[in-house]
C-alpha cells in the first residue's frame, strides 16, 4: 500500500449523493506513478519512497543525472518526483513498482498539497481580510492598512503585524478530504471539497495523518 | 474550456431520464416534498422561462401565474428533488430568455405552439 500519489487537479463540479445532498468535489488526475526511489534507514537515515508521476517529457527538459536516477528505477519520463514517507505498517515498495489510484477508495480520507495560485503583491484588503473604508462620500480612506502600532513605545512594529505582501504560490495542504469517487481506467480521484492551485496544476496526494 | 476528463465525469452523472425542452415550453415538475419521514411529490406547472448553468449545475425557472400572482421555481435539474418533468405543450419563442413574460399579463402573455 502505498502512502500517496501523485497528480494533477483537472477541475471542479458537482454530485448529487443518494439521500439528494450536493456535495463540491474536485477531480485529480492521480497517477500513474512509479516508485523511482527506496530510501532506507541504512543508507539514508530514514524510511521513504520517492515516486514519480509518469507522464510524457522531453528528453532536453531532464538533466543528465535526472535520466540517469529514472533509468536506475526502468522510469521512462517523470516531470514530478516527490517523496513520501514510511510509516509501519505501510508495507514495501520496490524502484520499478507503479503506484496507481486503486490505492484509495471511496470514504477514504486523504491529504492533499498543491501550490495555491499566486496573487502577487496584494495589499492588505485582499490578503487579510481588512475592510477598508468607504469608496466615496468624501471618504479619503479606501484599502490602506491604517495604524500599524502605537507611537514612542515601542517605537517599532511588532512582529507578526499583517500587511500587504506576495499572496499566494505557496505550498498549502488541506487535509482529511473525503474520496468520493475512483475512476481507475482514466486514474481519476475524486475528492471532495476544494484543493490548492489552478487547473492543471500538480498536487500531492496522501493519506490522511489522522 | 472543460477538460475531457472533466465533461466525461459530468456526463456519467447527469440524468438522462429527463425529455427535451426549451425555453417556452409549458412543463410539469414533479417535486419531491418531505413531510416528517413521508414524502410526496408536488407538481408545479408553468412556462420554462430560462435554462441556466452547465453541467451539473444547470437549472431551469419555470413562471406561473397563481391567483393572479406571478410565481417563479428555479428547480436544479439534476438533483433527486426533481422526480420527473412532462412537457405539457410547446412554445414558439425567439430568444434563450424569456425575462419580458414577467412584464406581461393574460392574454398578451400567451406563446404561440411550436409546429
Amino acid at each position: 500500500m502505498s502512502p500517496g500519489i501523485l497528480g494533477k487537479k483537472i477541475g471542479m463540479t458537482q454530485v448529487f449523493r443518494p439521500d439528494g445532498q450536493v456535495v463540491p468535489v474536485t477531480l485529480l488526475k492521480a497517477g500513474p506513478c512509479m516508485v523511482v526511489q527506496r530510501k532506507t534507514p541504512a543508507t539514508d537515515g530514514y524510511d521513504a519512497v520517492q515516486l514519480g508521476l509518469l507522464e510524457f517529457v522531453k528528453p532536453q527538459r531532464l538533466t543528465k543525472p535526472r535520466i540517469g536516477h529514472l533509468k536506475k528505477a526502468g522510469v521512462e519520463g517523470a516531470k514530478l518526483l516527490r517523496e513520501f514517507p514510511l510509516r509501519p505498517g505501510d508495507g514495501d515498495l520496490k524502484p520499478g513498482d507503479q503506484v496507481l489510484v486503486d490505492q484509495f477508495k471511496p470514504r477514504d480520507r486523504v491529504d492533499v498539497v498543491g501550490i495555491s495560485k499566486g496573487r502577487g503583491f496584494a495589499g492588505v484588503v485582499k490578503r487579510h481580510h481588512f475592510r477598508g473604508g468607504g469608496g466615496s462620500h468624501g471618504s479619503m480612506f479606501h484599502r490602506a492598512p491604517g495604524s500599524i502600532g502605537a507611537s514612542s513605545f515601542p517605537s517599532r512594529v511588532l512582529p507578526g503585524m499583517r500587511m500587504a505582501g506576495q499572496m499566494g504560490h505557496a505550498r498549502v495542504t488541506v487535509r482529511n478530504l473525503e474520496v468520493i469517487d475512483v475512476d481507475t481506467e482514466d486514474n481519476v480521484l475524486v475528492v471532495k471539497g476544494a484543493v490548492p492551485g489552478p487547473n492543471g496544476g500538480y498536487v500531492l496526494v496522501r493519506r490522511a495523518k489522522q | 474550456m472543460n477538460n475531457a476528463l472533466l465533461t466525461k465525469f459530468i456526463r456519467k452523472h447527469q440524468r438522462t431520464d429527463l425529455p427535451a425542452f426549451r425555453p417556452g415550453d409549458t412543463i410539469r415538475v414533479h417535486v419531491k416534498i418531505r413531510e416528517g419521514d413521508k414524502e410526496r411529490l408536488q407538481v408545479f406547472e408553468g412556462t420554462l422561462i430560462a435554462r441556466n448553468n452547465t453541467g451539473m449545475g444547470e437549472s431551469i425557472t419555470v413562471r406561473k401565474v397563481s391567483f393572479g400572482h406571478g410565481v417563479e421555481r428555479i428547480f436544479p435539474l439534476h438533483a433527486r428533488v426533481v422526480d420527473h418533468i412532462d412537457v405539457v405543450r410547446t412554445g414558439r419563442v425567439r430568444r434563450a430568455k424569456l425575462y419580458y413574460l414577467r412584464g406581461l399579463k393574460g392574454k398578451a402573455a400567451r406563446l404561440r405552439e411550436r409546429e
